[in-house]
């Protein structure tokens, strides 16, 4: 066995009861092994992991990223360091920057770009659209966007109402292996109006769009995929109805695969209360009853990944009544946190989020992922499950400070982010971390 | 007397007890309306903007009479005169008014929730007089002043709101407001018409006009925007009018003396039959002079809100 030159010693590791050692050797793992208090790494960068968590590098399935085209609301350098204070070391982003990623030479740029600003950051896999300038109308150059380096395609912001157009964007998308993302709102139906139609929606006076918009197209694809036995993955499904079409479609065999997102696990359309455009998103935040419907959607594979539809926004364009706001939340730093809330009420556990936001969504869409088996990249997390912190906007890299989670206080956060053995984030320094949380265990927490 | 609140956003942030204030406020000032001379000298060198985002007349020229009889100098900013229409935004716009140092600011807006967006930002009391779908707050405290007025309490009376209620911050103010005095509520109009979640209201729901005024003690009519049509909620007005239309002949189950209330402009033939419009049971006017009434109140105890806080 060739000796590791990184070791990160004494981490939790959900996939055992007791604590490991993680052992790296030229940017890939070597070992995972039992905690050895008195082994000698010789040679190596040993780093004290106590009281931090081991997990693989996250890959995010549905990202917005601003550029090119609205780099006041987020650019590929302020994402991409999002995105690593998140831990996520795989990204995806969505079509719809101006002008839309429908040509090799949109794609080009935007992988270019991330080389360019951090090459050795987070990586960066644009997802090409699906219809020439997301209009809905004619295919986009799939073969062509796949060669530039798409990984998938999606409408996505912009769903295609036309179901003849989309059968065959499914078509067409599956003989290059690649597969659809879809957004599923259906357009006719009150369309981005970034609030779900219900009890405070009625009181508030918003046009709200009901669970059914959604869940209408959910059922179209499914049928679609089922008749076509091509691939489709589902965006963002925020409602119980979607959940139990999915549920019934994977039953039959449908290969459809879907995601949700943090926010629909933690907020429900109460969170518009007081028009607060900062809980405006599409599709909307739904009810406590969806919140449940999703949660449990995860813990039994009925929704197979979670991803945080990072959508940015500058803050002026927040600051007006609620029907002028954009629809969007910044997602890429809270997620992680978000997700280790649930484990604290007991709804998922740590290898859950594993399989949810790393493993299963890098296996779905062909991307590098560590599985901690010798020879995986050396792609990791340290997080640190006590550090409590209240979520600020100088607290998050992203430019977009859209969340609803702003002001509230979070328990886990990322310490750490490692990508081919490399450092690329880390939130102190990490000798100086781990002795701190130490000490804040031994004197109580001030901040 | 004191008075708590620096806005009004809706009805359903005042308690019963400082609904009684305004109602008494009012009245007192009801009579100045009705003088040879009609001003008195309550707000002068105090200053209103009046922002109207929206097309309004009523609403406008109530408030700004109001304002005028009180002697405050109101100053009237619409938003095909304002910067709104070259893209200047909200928070932008209202920070100048501001600037202006005015003591009330009174604001009409298309988007639900939007005088709460404005009172967060800026210091002077802001009045709101109609934002999108949410509240029309002085509509309803004017409407709930001319039944008073007519009936000395409205506890245990039959209120009939009938017509294009999802769209409507009259309907939703004077839910909250007629609900609030006692009064019993009951909703009427096509089901395309009706909120969404409007169990959650209440208040009583009816598709059947007949069923609805039955033995209603009051009608109020909405007007029925005709965009309603073209969004697909209505087959056309026509048959709107015939199965919704308020006449003589489909408030026969009313209660006797039954009155009629529109918050204008009405549209003849429409929502309401025009012999009725005219007829002995319309309150239709009672309510514009009450309009009249009521915002001299509010501005009243808006803007000396302050001065009184001094003195106690």
């Amino acid at each position: 066995m060739a000796l590791p030159d990184l070791v990160v010693t004494d981490l939790a590791f959900p996939e055992t009861p007791h604590s490991v050692d993680l052992l790296c050797a030229a940017g890939r793992i070597l070992d995972v092994a039992p905690h050895a208090p008195d082994a000698a790494y010789e040679n190596a960068r040993v780093l004290p992991g106590r009281g931090l968590t081991l997990l693989p590098g996250l890959t995010d399935a549905h990202t917005h990223l601003r550029e090119p085209g609205q780099e006041w609301k987020e650019d590929i350098a302020s994402g991409l360091a999002a995105a690593a204070a998140g831990g996520f070391s795989n990204i995806m982003c969505m079509a719809n920057t101006i002008p839309v990623n429908d040509t090799a030479s949109v794609t080009e740029h935007m992988t270019k770009r991330a080389a360019e600003t951090w090459p050795k950051g987070p990586r960066l896999y644009p997802v090409g659209a699906l219809t020439k300038g997301l209009l809905g109308t004619e295919l986009a150059p799939m073969a062509e966007l796949a060669r530039a380096g798409c990984v998938a395609f999606s409408n996505d912001g912009r769903p295609v109402a036309d179901a003849e157009l989309f059968r065959r964007a499914m078509e067409y998308a599956s003989d290059l292996g690649l597969r659809v993302i879809d957004h599923c709102e259906e357009p006719t139906m009150a369309p981005a109006v970034g609030m779900n139609e219900g009890r405070v929606s009625s009181r508030l006076g918003l046009p709200g769009q009901p669970d059914v918009a959604e869940a209408i197209q959910v059922a179209r694809d499914i049928l679609l995929a089922d008749y076509l036995r091509i691939p489709i993955h589902l965006a963002h499904v925020s409602c119980r109805r979607s959940v139990e079409l999915i549920e019934r479609a994977k039953a039959k065999g449908v290969p459809v695969t879907a995601e949700t997102c943090p926010h629909y696990l933690h907020f429900t359309e109460a969170e518009v209360e007081g028009y607060n455009t900062s809980a405006k998103v599409n599709p909307p935040l739904r009810t406590r009853d969806d919140v449940l419907a999703l949660i449990q959607a995860l813990r039994e594979g009925v929704v197979d990944i979670l991803a945080t539809d990072h959508a940015p926004h500058a803050a002026h364009e927040k600051e007006t009544p609620f029907g002028e706001a954009p629809c969007g939340i910044s997602g890429l730093e809270t997620a992680l946190s978000l997700a280790f809330v649930l484990t604290d009420k007991g709804m998922l556990d740590a290898s859950d989020i594993v399989r949810l936001f790393a493993t299963t969504p890098a296996t779905l869409f062909n991307l590098p992922v560590n599985t901690f088996n010798a020879g995986d990249p050396a792609d990791f997390v340290l997080f640190d499950p006590r550090d409590t912190w209240t979520v600020t906007p100088e607290s998050l890299y992203s430019k977009g400070k859209n969340t609803p989670c702003l002001g509230r206080t979070l328990t886990g956060r990322v310490a750490a982010l490692f990508i081919g053995g490399e450092p690329v984030f880390t939130r102190a320094e990490l000798a100086p971390a781990a002795a701190a949380s130490a000490s804040r265990r031994k004197h109580g927490r001030h901040s | 007397m004191s008075w708590p609140h620096k806005d009004l956003l809706d009805v359903s942030q005042l308690s019963r007890d400082d609904v009684a204030v305004v109602m008494r406020t009012a009245a007192s000032f009801r009579e100045i309306n009705s003088r040879p001379v009609k001003k008195v000298p309550t707000l002068k060198g105090r200053s209103v903007v009046l922002f109207f985002a929206e097309p309004s007349t009523r609403t406008k020229t109530s408030f700004d009479m109001a304002g005028k009889r009180l002697s405050a100098d109101t100053f009237a900013l619409a938003k095909s005169g304002s910067s709104l229409v070259k893209g200047e935004s909200l928070k932008d716009t209202v920070l100048t008014l501001l600037a202006m140092n005015p003591d009330a600011l009174v604001i009409r807006h298309s988007e639900s929730g939007a005088a709460a967006f404005v009172a967060a930002r800026v210091s002077c009391s802001v009045i709101n007089a109609g934002d999108g779908r949410h509240a029309h707050p002085t509509q309803a405290l004017l409407d709930a002043f001319t039944l008073l007025e007519k009936w000395g309490d409205v506890r245990d009376k039959t209120v009939c709101i009938l017509g294009d209620i999802a769209h409507s911050r009259v309907a939703r103010s004077n839910v909250v407001l007629l609900s609030m005095l006692g009064a019993n509520v009951r909703l009427c109009g096509p089901r395309t018409l009706l909120p969404p979640a409007v169990d959650s209201w209440g208040v009583e729901v009816h598709s059947d006009l007949k069923e609805a005024v039955a033995g209603a003690h009051a009608v109020m009519c909405l007007r029925l925007q005709l965009e309603r049509q073209q969004a697909g909620l209505l087959p056309d007005l026509r048959e709107y009018a015939g199965r919704y239309c308020l006449s003589s002949r489909s408030l026969a189950g009313a209660a006797p003396d039954v009155k009629v209330l529109h918050p204008g402009p009405i549209n003849r033939g429409v929502e309401i039959s025009s012999e009725l419009a005219d007829a002995g049971e319309s309150l239709i006017l009672d309510q514009v002079a009450s309009g009249v009434a009521v915002r001299m109140a509010l501005l009243h105890l808006f803007i000396t809100r302050k001065d009184r806080g001094e003195k106690e």
